[in-house]
């Protein structure tokens, strides 16, 4: 028997993907954000109301990954905003090649902000870099305040953190400590912003808005 | 279920240094941090069965998880992070930056070589 070190990283080839969209992204000095949360958090109902909110201010389009359907596409182009729609087939997470050749059927000449959302799935996204300026995780109050602690990873990864769906805190429908999930969440990660949100009431919505804003200006730069 | 990918991934890698030594490999030992959410079963058994009928049939795989690390604000202590005691352990502070965590690598392959 011999033993040999190899020492070589897994999934570089993609790293090697995600590495040649930032590239692409930072010659144009465009915003691309990585949408991330379990699935039925309402993130294709925080975008497309992201979209038409600010329709009048920023260009922006989506790359949709789902297991199955073009039903999150159909709902971004409504808004008039162009969308890509990847089916992973039973793929847990998009990976970097996707999101590459995704980029390519965009018209991004014509956009300031690229959203990705990724596949419903607070685990395996996390863990593939797709070459994008900053994560986003969704939390829904309805998945419960427990979700930084019990998935660590993607709270320590993302820039931001939408806790979306506050409308069902009212009346007690729902029993979510926002002051939990802020401590868990930023034992974790200091720097992480939390914009509590309602995408179907448009509660908080101009926080995230605030925050969206001053990334593209800081990306253009 | 990402473990999937990561498996594909590392018989590829480990195919080709195969080739490039001639000997059959019979073990691995990879290494990964916490945050890559690695779950050694799911890995192994996923291995196991894209390996078959490859020059990787029968190989075990170890997984060896390092500890996520932090530094602590006040003492600048660097130490293993334990998300259920989330404190420095000299100090007792629960105020600490993360360090970044350690990459998924593929560190060692045994071959078994006549």
């Amino acid at each position: 028997m011999e033993k040999v070190n190899v020492g070589k990283r897994i999934l570089s080839a993609n790293e090697q993907f995600a590495q040649q969209n930032s590239q692409l992204l930072a010659q144009r000095r465009q915003l691309c954000l990585n949408m991330i949360s379990s699935p039925g958090s309402g993130k294709t109902t925080l975008l497309v109301r992201t979209i038409s909110d600010l329709k009048d201010e920023l260009r922006m389009g989506v790359i949709e990954g789902d297991l199955r359907t073009d039903i999150d596409a159909q709902r971004v182009r409504a808004t008039q905003a162009p969308a890509i729609q990847i089916e992973t087939q039973g793929a847990c997470h998009l990976s970097a090649k996707q999101v590459n050749d995704a980029l390519e059927q965009l018209p991004l000449d014509a956009l300031d902000v690229i959203f990705i959302e990724n596949v419903g799935n607070l685990v395996c996204p996390s863990a593939f870099e797709l070459g994008e300026n900053g994560k986003v995780v969704v939390l829904s109050v309805a998945e419960g305040d427990d979700k930084p602690a019990k998935y660590p990873a993607i709270f320590a990864k993302s820039k931001v953190m939408l806790i979306n769906k506050i409308d069902l805190l009212s009346g007690g429908l729902v029993e979510f400590d926002i002051e939990r999930v802020t401590t868990d969440a930023r034992r974790l990660n200091k720097s992480i912003e939390i914009f509590p949100v309602s995408a179907r009431t448009g509660a908080g919505m101009p926080q995230w808005y605030d925050w969206l804003k001053e990334q593209v200006r800081q990306t253009r730069r | 279920m990402h473990e999937a990918a990561v498996a594909q991934d590392l018989l590829e890698v480990i195919c080709k240094e195969a080739r490039k030594q001639e000997a059959r490999p019979v073990a691995a030992r990879i290494s990964c941090g916490q945050l890559n959410a690695i779950n050694d079963e799911v890995l192994c058994f996923a291995f196991e069965a894209i390996a078959r009928g490859t020059a990787c049939e029968g190989m075990t795989l170890q997984v060896e998880h390092k500890s996520m690390q932090a530094r602590c604000s006040r003492c600048k202590d660097v130490f293993d992070l334990n998300l259920a005691e989330a404190r420095c352990p000299s100090c007792g502070v629960d105020d600490f930056e993360l360090l970044p965590d350690a990459p998924l690598v593929l560190e060692e392959i045994e071959f078994d070589k006549e």
